[in-house]
């Protein structure tokens, strides 16, 4: 993997534009976000403890518990299966972040690029609670920062994490499914109040 | 007309006067009105014909049991059939319809039936349209339809929207009545977060519908404290117009919340309905007692209702049913309709009780012992026919006639999870059983409870155990507010005995008692088949006032005792539910979510057609200026690619990353071919076979590394796949080092296919890395930049049997590289070519698809047999031995073309042998794909034929009765196009 960049192709969001999207209605904000480096950690078998200590040693995090969210200054981590986290970086300095840390934690960890497996909107607004009610089975309210709970939402296998308790959300879809994803999370947003 | 039937007082907002429409004709009502209720203070009577003999019917209850007043709202597009007139909340410029009716509701032709009632009893249709048999479908069920039926739709496309959504409480309360709220408002105040629903839109029950005290104040005031003390609490979630439709498993329940019915247009972009789903960790139902009819004959007339229904419409509504009433009741609670109606100003005519020594309890007259036989009034009650205790008779002319034979606890919800009610001797009536749904406790007037005290004190109860249990704190001592405590004093009755005509037992599907006596006598005894012999307790009110009066008449005729009888199942929803609000926003475009490709807006700006696969839009050509058919285009695409090079987007195809030390062995246990010592660097194409040896999926593992792999998958199977690994991982070798994760979704990947490929790929791919045939052979793999430094894997792999590759790179950047590939090919003749070729290409190569991986094909039958391994165990290799599978005359994939080369044939048709006659007992086998193709000029089909393979050369017929087709084909190999492979080794 080249480490610098010389090539000219220009990228897209998940909904097909040159820059993420922003869209504000009923007192919510949803943000499409794009400029996040994305890997599986996997940890191997039978070298789970020696994988997760150097994992947490390049991550500065602790790996969160099934159901959690972790982030540090540098990286962000959700627990997405037994002993598999999705790893997040801001992708501007870090878009080969998941090949830095695959080669970190050779024969320790299983690493695979998902920066473009994911597409991504941030919701943020008082209303989220009743948002979230019209899209899936999560108990929002309940939710803390530190959580990420994969959902059906819209049909789709999303991962939610809770960024700011009752107020910001992330959502993580399919990116092929960006456009429907936006869809549904703008119907709800306004369908509320 | 006015509203000369209102009455003072009521729970109405006179301020707010709202104008309706009844067929056509235009009335006022109140806000806080139902139709009915607003119908009734005009003075309108008939409201419906009835389903079968179209007899007039009116308004019979006051709440969501009706089984009489339905009527369609609204029109055109919205307009809504079979709305219980009785729950309908009035709206300004509500336009309502009488249905099931002729021209009229007045007079309707259909009515004749009901002179032929003798011969349109239960069972009628089972004997008289079975012949001829012909008949049933095209005259019979039309006719019965039309003449029987409900309302009709627009059969345009509901405007409105529907969400769904999902809520989670410690306490969910179903129905908002003294116990309800009661449960509510303990729990409320320790702090449990409790959602309290009720299908009303005024909360409270029937505090609202009488006129006792409660807590010192007038019961419908301290209901109305209680919801405002619930709605200021942050924990509550108060839901009026919100029935619970269903228990299902673990505490989750169904809920209809109309958020807008009550608007006569509802606001764009806002939900009409929502469907919610309710997780709770407790449930108390509160959902109360349904008042029972006595059956007598021509119990049916417009004006006739149950008479706590009529006190409800008195006191609530502040209308009375006519200016003449009169009761009949086997109890004391019939005699409180009579007192408040009195207290109101209505004339009440008599007070009917069955009861010898019935206490005199309002000051209208009673006549006790006594029982109503009969009634006059053909469009609306005109008169009563009362039989007194020493046999005289007496008629007695009222408007309207309040019945009560008792109170049936509302335990419908209780039997969700096949919990079966038992039958309580004091109330005589069924109480919930001990089988409960779990997590449900059930609370007042559903339990049997019929005081409001006792209601008041047991919602109490229930909350307390259940917050108990929940490790709440109590909230503190709650005093019970004091109510009344009048004993429920009652004899049971059913049906009367005497008098002429027939006796109505369910209003909404016709059902007499004379019917149930026909079911008796032609043995249709059980509950189960007297309910499908009648169609009693079938239709959408699923007989909530009818069906234990018709068990009590089987129960005489059988000489069994009602338990002993039995109850027939209570299944969701408790109230009918909408269509719309089941589907909510997944209609239309929105029914399934879409999936885009990469080069999604390339092919819309270039005029491609789109098709769905699975999920996918995927373009099938990219038409030219100049071509009018698609084959035009499809063939261009198909000679060009075989003569210079074209690009097509795959980035559909499932994608898997497969790593750990135990990567290979894993692989070696799921795909059915070896792949332990497939090199790194190198491609292989893989067969999967499920437990039973059936083949499921094919496609190819890419080893990047010793312990990394890229298993692809078809677009249709990619997460059926993924979950078959992941379940094969987790449960079959847990101890097998192996990741898994989904990169479909991460890389855009193109096939770029043709003589002139590579050329075009080495104008891509960064220079230092070679990709020529001798480094880079036929199946070769590996990690590479393309475009100066951006990461890409490039696969050596041909569906199209050319010289071609597969080259992936990160998704963003997978609209540039397709537009940046066509760009640098200009001078090759590069074109975009859509899964029209690439199917038609596959078809020239043989290559099996889902076409022929249908799920009841094996290896053996594609003539891949060869591919699983003997010598390793893998998924599916055992099962695929079986006898029946491994038949040597079985079906077996062949290539066929036709014996005159002009004739073409389509997929889907059958093979019979030629000369033979087309029926099923000579069938040979079924063409699984077909294609014009342009290679050859003429059409080729694969098949799946009998012994196939040993009859290459032979003639046999594509034919398709459907179609009229009957082709004379020739047996080939599937072969058609560059049989030794040359050209992908090129």
């Amino acid at each position: 993997m080249g480490g610098v960049f010389v090539h000219d192709l220009h990228t897209i969001t998940p909904l097909g534009a040159l820059v993420p999207r922003v869209d504000q209605l009923n007192g919510i904000i949803i943000r499409e976000v794009s400029d996040r480096a994305l890997a599986s950690l996997a940890l191997r078998w039978g070298k789970e403890a020696e994988g997760r200590n150097a994992a947490e040693r390049f991550l500065g995090l602790e790996l969160p518990a099934p159901g959690g969210h972790a982030a540090s200054d540098s990286f962000s981590a959700s627990w997405i299966g037994p002993n598999q986290w999705l790893i997040g970086a801001d992708i501007t300095g870090h878009e080969l972040m998941p090949y830095r840390l695959r080669d970190a934690l050779a024969g320790r960890a299983s690493v695979t690029e998902q920066t473009d497996g994911w597409c991504r909107f941030d919701l943020e607004g008082t209303f989220c609670l009743q948002v979230f009610e019209r899209l899936c089975r999560i108990d929002i309210a309940r939710m803390a920062v530190g959580s990420a709970e994969r959902t059906l939402l819209d049909h789709l296998n999303c991962l939610v994490i809770c960024l700011e308790q009752g107020r910001r959300y992330a959502v993580m879809g399919p990116r092929s499914t960006a456009e429907a994803l936006h869809y549904a999370l703008l119907t709800a947003a306004g369908s509320v109040n | 007309m006015t509203q000369k039937l209102r009455l003072d007082g009521g729970r109405l907002d006179r301020t707010k006067a709202l104008n309706f429409t009844f067929d056509g004709q235009a009335f006022q009502g109140y806000e806080g009105d139902t139709l009915a209720s607003a119908l009734m203070a005009n003075g309108v009577r008939l409201i419906g014909r009835s389903f079968k003999y179209h007899r007039p019917r009116g308004v019979f209850t006051s709440g969501s049991e009706e089984p009489n007043a339905l009527v369609e709202l609204r029109s055109d597009a919205r307009q809504e059939p079979n709305t219980r007139a009785t729950v309908a909340e009035l709206f300004d410029g509500l336009d309502a319809r009488s249905q099931n009716r002729g021209p009229s509701l007045r007079w309707d032709p259909l009515a004749i039936n009901d002179l032929f009632s003798n011969f349109l009893t239960a069972g009628f249709y089972y004997k008289t349209f079975m012949w001829p048999k012909s008949f049933w479908e095209k005259l019979y069920e039309p006719a019965i339809r039309r003449a029987a039926g409900l309302g009709s739709l627009s059969m345009q496309d509901d405007p409105d929207e529907y969400d769904k959504g999902f809520l989670h409480c410690d306490l969910l309360v179903i129905g908002a009545g003294p116990a309800g709220l009661m449960a509510a408002q303990i729990a409320g105040r320790a702090g449990a977060r409790v959602i309290v629903a009720d299908e009303d839109f005024l909360m409270g029950g029937r505090l609202n519908a009488e006129r006792q005290e409660v807590g010192g104040m007038a019961g419908h005031d301290w209901a109305a404290s209680v919801v405002s003390e619930l709605h200021s609490m942050d924990n509550v979630r108060v839901m009026p117009r919100t029935s619970i439709i269903g228990a299902y498993d673990h505490g989750t329940y169904g809920a209809v919340e109309r958020v807008q019915d009550h608007i006569h247009t509802p606001v764009s972009g806002k939900p009409r309905q929502i469907l919610w789903r309710i997780y709770s960790k407790r449930a108390v139902l509160c959902a109360g007692a349904t008042e029972r009819p006595i059956a007598f004959p021509n119990n049916d007339r417009p004006g006739i209702s149950l008479a706590a229904s009529l006190r409800a419409y008195a006191n609530r509504w502040a209308t009375a049913p006519a200016s003449r009433v009169a009761v009949f009741t086997n109890n004391d609670d019939g005699h409180r309709t009579a007192a408040d109606l009195m207290a109101r100003g209505v004339d009440v005519a008599a007070v009917v009780d069955v009861r010898q020594k019935a206490a005199k309890l309002s000051d209208a007259r009673l006549i006790a012992g006594a029982q109503v036989i009969g009634t006059k009034g053909r469009q609306g009650l005109k008169s009563i026919r009362v039989r007194h205790s020493d046999g005289r008779l007496e008629t007695i002319s009222c408007g309207a006639l309040g019945v009560s034979g008792g109170w049936n606890p509302n335990v419908h919800m209780t039997c969700h999870q096949n919990g079966r009610p038992v039958w309580d001797e004091d109330i005589a009536a069924f109480v919930p059983g001990a089988d409960l749904p779990p997590g449900m406790s059930v609370a007042g007037a559903a339990k049997g409870l019929f005081t409001t005290t006792d209601a008041l004190r047991n919602g109490a109860e229930e909350a307390s155990a259940i917050l108990s249990d929940l490790g709440f704190a109590s909230g503190g001592a709650t005093e019970l507010p004091q109510a009344d405590d009048a004993a429920y004093e009652h004899e049971p009755i059913y049906h009367v005995t005497h008098g002429k005509g027939r006796a109505w037992l369910d209003l909404q599907n016709d059902v007499t008692v004379k019917d149930v006596k026909l079911a008796h006598q032609e043995n249709f005894r059980s509950v189960e088949h007297l309910k499908r012999y009648t169609t009693l307790g079938m239709a959408t009110d699923q007989g909530k006032t009818s069906n234990v009066g018709a068990l009590a008449v089987m129960a005489e005729l059988t000489g069994k005792s009602i338990p002993e009888t039995g109850t027939t199942v209570f299944r969701p929803p408790y109230t009918p539910v909408t269509v719309g609000a089941f589907g909510g926003r997944s209609v239309g475009a929105h029914y399934r979510p879409i999936r885009k490709t990469p080069s999604h807006k390339w092919a819309e700006e270039n005029g491609a057609p789109l098709v769905r696969a699975g999920n996918w839009l995927r373009a099938r050509w990219f038409p030219k200026s100049g071509e009018t058919h698609w084959r035009e285009s499809v063939d261009r695409e198909v000679m060009h690619v075989r003569s210079k090079v074209g690009i097509c987007d795959v980035s559909t195809l499932g994608k898997i990353d497969v790593q750990g030390a135990d990567a290979a062995a894993f692989l070696n246990k799921v795909y059915a071919n070896g792949f332990a010592k497939l090199a790194v660097g190198k491609v292989r194409y893989g067969l999967m076979l499920r437990e039973e040896g059936i083949l499921y999926d094919d496609g190819t593992a890419a080893r990047l590394g010793e312990d990394h792999f890229v298993i692809t998958t078809t677009t249709a199977n990619a997460a059926l796949v993924l979950r078959n690994m992941e379940f094969a991982r987790q449960c079959l070798w847990p101890d097998m080092d192996v990741q898994l994760i989904s990169t479909t979704e991460a890389w855009a990947q193109f096939a770029v296919a043709g003589p002139k490929s590579r050329e075009l790929l080495q104008r891509v791919v960064d220079e230092k890395f070679d990709i020529t045939n001798e480094t880079f052979p036929f199946m070769a793999c590996g990690e590479l930049s393309v475009c100066d430094g951006l990461r890409a894997r490039l696969f050596r792999i041909s569906f199209s049997g050319e010289l071609a590759y597969e080259i992936a790179v990160p998704a963003r950047y997978g609209a540039a590289m397709w537009r940046r590939m066509l760009e640098l090919g200009k001078d090759l003749d590069v074109i975009p070519y859509g899964v029209e070729a690439l199917d038609v290409m596959r078809i020239e190569k043989g290559h099996p698809t889902g076409r022929e991986l249908d799920g009841t094909t094996t290896a053996l039958n594609m003539g891949m047999e060869r591919m699983v391994s003997r010598k390793k165990d893998s998924i599916g290799s055992v099962l695929d031995q079986r006898e029946g599978m491994i038949r040597t005359d079985g079906l077996r994939l062949v290539g066929l073309k036709p014996v005159n080369t002009s004739e073409t044939f389509t997929a889907g048709t059958n093979l019979v042998n030629d000369g033979a006659e087309i029926v099923i007992n000579n069938d040979q086998g079924r063409v699984t794909s077909a294609c014009f193709s342009p290679s050859l000029g003429h059409c080729i089909g694969l098949a799946l034929l009998k012994n196939g393979d040993a009859r290459m050369g032979e003639v046999v017929r594509v034919v398709s009765p459907a179609q009229n087709t009957d082709v004379k084909v020739e047996v080939t190999t599937t072969h058609f196009f560059d049989p030794d492979g040359g050209r992908l080794r090129a």
